[in-house]
């Protein structure tokens, strides 16, 4: 039993939060939002060469091979820096998610190519129709119910949707008639759970992220307006909403780090231990934003000052994955169910 | 490791262990509450038969009636304890608060004296802090030790003193220094309660019997070989002995997972007549419990590792105290109209939905109200300015 992470853990996250820092600085972000970003291949080419895109997958595959427990401080930075790329979909969710089904047709000769970063996935699912677009998309992987489809680009058809969240290009795929399926049936729906169920621990993972950066925004906010003659910050009621975020974002964070153990697994308590790691993360930035908005006043509502970017982060995470209903729809019916084991014994407890 | 989420052989053995005295020794019927005379006395008495089991304070070194284990196995064997509804710990003020701090100021000779009799459960401990006109502004007390040769003679009145009704000794801090102000001049003493010049006077909480009491020191002569710590270090050693409330040892997860436990338990049974938004906060209720546990594991693997805990324990506290009323209100709801029947009405379901529903309502304001918690984390963990 041990919670902690290790040095090197910690340091590949300070690392890439060094970068992020430099590819993703608001000024960046706020060029996205203005339409004028010109950035999209060279972050995409940045996060290539610090090998991101390969953290998991095998080391024959040109991976690093390193775990779930490896990548989920990076989501949380991707989540903190509001990342425009699907750095976090192709490389911590399809990629370890195709990687257990390698013996399918194309897939094989496909890692190493999403692991480098070469290959460019979009990715979409039933619980998630619309994929976080990569710059010029080379591949698809569409999880549908009872059939999967691996996907050249070339033969989709996308239609784009905008979000609110400008570092979100999102596409909804048509697939043509004439598309063979990756797999079917029971191999469709294994590939289909896996890449929910990584999806919803990492969207958590980037959830948390983004509520602490926007705690960050407004502590540094309160300390530096005056009212009344001294900072909002030295205020109660200022300091009592944010102290709400930091508690609400404390415990989130231990639900998300232990929902690693259960990532692609199937069992009751596992899938419960998913969906409350999404709906802790998400309610905590939900707090985080709606807290930062109101310490910034009417600042908080203007196009100016950066903290939007991080909100409509915040917003566009929380319907991810699986949005606010379906988390709390299928934890209730696992957690009510009589067979669910209950108890302070039961909490690390993991079946298959 | 990092990220490791099994428990070791050893530490399955000992959950083993603990389990199968707990099945052998907790009584088959619930005490009295611990807030009553006759409950106080049984609760003392199991105090006794735990230190029997060498189980009155596992964490401690062997020495002083511990077994010298660590946080996690503290963590399993409350989870154990918990499960096996076994009573109130009555000298949690003791074990939890005071016994910590004598580990950490006590001189050797204080803790050899007062150590061991805790573990055993020989001597029972209350706290002295607030006083009539210091609550949330604890350093604005008044009461007075003046020193007298080997002595110390104390002079005030004490308040909201959780045990001291049934309780044989308490600490508090009294100002030394006359003159003194604010954090300043102030010592950490300890007190016997049934002493010449102490007058102990129960006050009756909420529920009716004196859970707490008033203090009132008329002249109390107590050896100066009773501070812990230096002459006015008293403020200093108080805010270690809240750290340690607020923090792991206080309010254990198990606690809350088997109240969640009981509340999913409650809702499977009463699911079909009930609104289902009633549904949505029993699943809260659970997740809670569930993140309060693995935050306490997260803790207590940073301190093993090394890592202090400071201000991070008001996190704790906040969390805790507002899941368990949270848990309480949303069982209240579910029972509906038998949510008022008292103890010894036949239609009662469970009394101690209501006694914890009440106690839960104290959760918020002891042991620190949450809004000085929350003024804590602003400005020590977020660095906001102070007022």
């Amino acid at each position: 039993m041990d919670f902690t992470f290790t040095e090197e853990q910690q340091l590949m996250a300070g690392a890439f939060r060094e970068l992020t820092a430099d590819i993703c600085a608001p000024e960046q972000l706020r060029a996205l939002y203005d339409g004028r970003d010109t950035q999209a291949e060279a972050r995409w080419a940045r996060l290539a060469e610090l090998g991101l895109f390969g953290v998991l997958a095998a080391e024959g595959d040109g991976g690093l091979g390193l775990a779930d427990a490896d990548f989920i401080l990076l989501a949380e930075e991707a989540g903190h820096a509001a990342l425009p790329e699907p750095l976090v979909e192709q490389a911590a969710v399809a990629l370890p998610a195709l990687g257990a089904h390698a013996g399918l047709p194309s897939v094989k000769a496909l890692l190493p190519q999403l692991a480098s970063g070469e290959a460019r996935l979009a990715l979409a699912h039933s619980r998630n129709p619309l994929a976080n677009l990569p710059p010029a998309p080379t591949h698809w992987l569409l999880c549908e119910s009872d059939a999967a489809y691996l996907i050249e680009a070339a033969g989709v058809d996308v239609i784009v949707e905008p979000s609110i969240d400008a570092g979100r290009r999102l596409g909804r795929p048509v697939v043509r008639a004439s598309a063979a399926p990756l797999c079917r049936g029971a191999v469709a729906r294994a590939l289909g759970e896996n890449v929910l169920s990584r999806a919803a621990l990492y969207v958590a993972a980037q959830s948390l992220g983004v509520g602490a950066r926007m705690l960050a925004i407004s502590v540094a906010y309160a300390k530096e307006r005056e009212q009344f003659g001294k900072p909002i910050g030295a205020y109660q009621a200022i300091k009592h909403h944010l102290a709400s975020v930091a508690v609400k974002l404390e415990f989130a964070r231990a639900v998300v780090y232990a929902a690693v153990a259960h990532v692609g697994r199937t069992g009751a308590r596992s899938l419960a231990a998913l969906s409350h790691a999404k709906l802790a993360a998400a309610d905590a930035a939900d707090l985080a934003a709606r807290m930062a908005i109101q310490v910034h006043g009417a600042m908080g509502y203007s196009w100016e000052v950066d903290l939007h970017f991080y909100m409509k982060r915040a917003w566009a995470l929380a319907g991810a994955w699986g949005d606010h209903s379906f988390h709390s729809r299928r934890l209730q019916g696992l957690v009510c169910e009589e067979a669910f084991a209950l108890g302070p014994d039961q909490t690390f407890e993991r079946t298959a | 490791m990092a990220l490791d989420f099994n428990f070791t052989p050893a530490q399955q053995r000992f959950r083993a262990e603990v389990r199968a005295w707990m099945q052998a020794h907790v009584p088959a019927r619930a005490l009295k509450t611990l807030e009553s005379e006759e409950g106080f006395a049984q609760h003392r008495e199991w105090e006794r038969t735990l230190a029997s089991g060498n189980w009155g304070m596992i964490t401690w070194p062997q020495q002083y009636g511990g077994r010298g284990a660590s946080l996690i196995d503290w963590l399993i064997f409350e989870e154990e304890y918990y499960r096996a509804n076994a009573p109130l710990r009555v000298n949690q003020n003791g074990i939890f608060l005071l016994g910590p701090t004598l580990m950490e100021f006590g001189t050797p000779e204080q803790k050899a004296r007062f150590l061991p009799r805790m573990a055993a459960g020989e001597e029972i401990w209350a706290q002295g802090w607030s006083e009539p006109q210091s609550g949330s502004d604890l350093a604005a007390l008044r009461a007075t030790a003046v020193r007298d040769g080997d002595h110390y003679v104390l002079k005030g009145h004490k308040i909201w003193s959780s045990r001291a009704a049934f309780a044989d000794w308490c600490f508090g801090i009294f100002r030394t220094e006359p003159g003194s102000e604010r954090h300043k001049g102030l010592s950490f003493i300890l007190v016997p309660l049934r002493h010449p010049g102490v007058r102990v006077r129960g006050i009756r909480q909420i529920h009716g019997e004196p859970g707490f009491a008033e203090i009132f020191f008329e002249d109390a002569r107590v050896p100066v070989a009773n501070r812990l710590g230096d002459a006015g270090a008293g403020w200093q050693i108080a805010m270690a002995t809240a750290g340690f409330e607020r923090g792991l040892m206080l309010r254990s997860p198990a606690r809350f997972q088997v109240a969640a436990q009981k509340l999913v338990q409650l809702w499977r049974r009463q699911a079909a007549g009930a609104d289902p938004a009633l549904g949505a906060r029993v699943a809260q209720a659970w997740m809670d419990a569930e993140a309060y546990a693995l935050n306490t594991y997260r803790t207590a693997s940073r301190l093993m590792a090394g890592g202090s805990i400071g201000v991070e324990a008001s996190l704790n506290k906040i969390f805790w105290s507002e899941l368990d009323l949270e848990l309480h209100r949303t069982a209240m709801s579910l029972l509906g109209d038998r949510a008022e029947l008292a103890a010894g009405s036949p239609e009662c379901l469970d009394p101690s939905w209501l006694e914890g529903f009440m106690f839960s309502l104290a959760g918020p304001i002891y042991a620190g109200t949450n809004e000085i918690q929350r003024n804590l984390i602003a400005e020590r963990l977020l660095g906001l300015p102070r007022a």
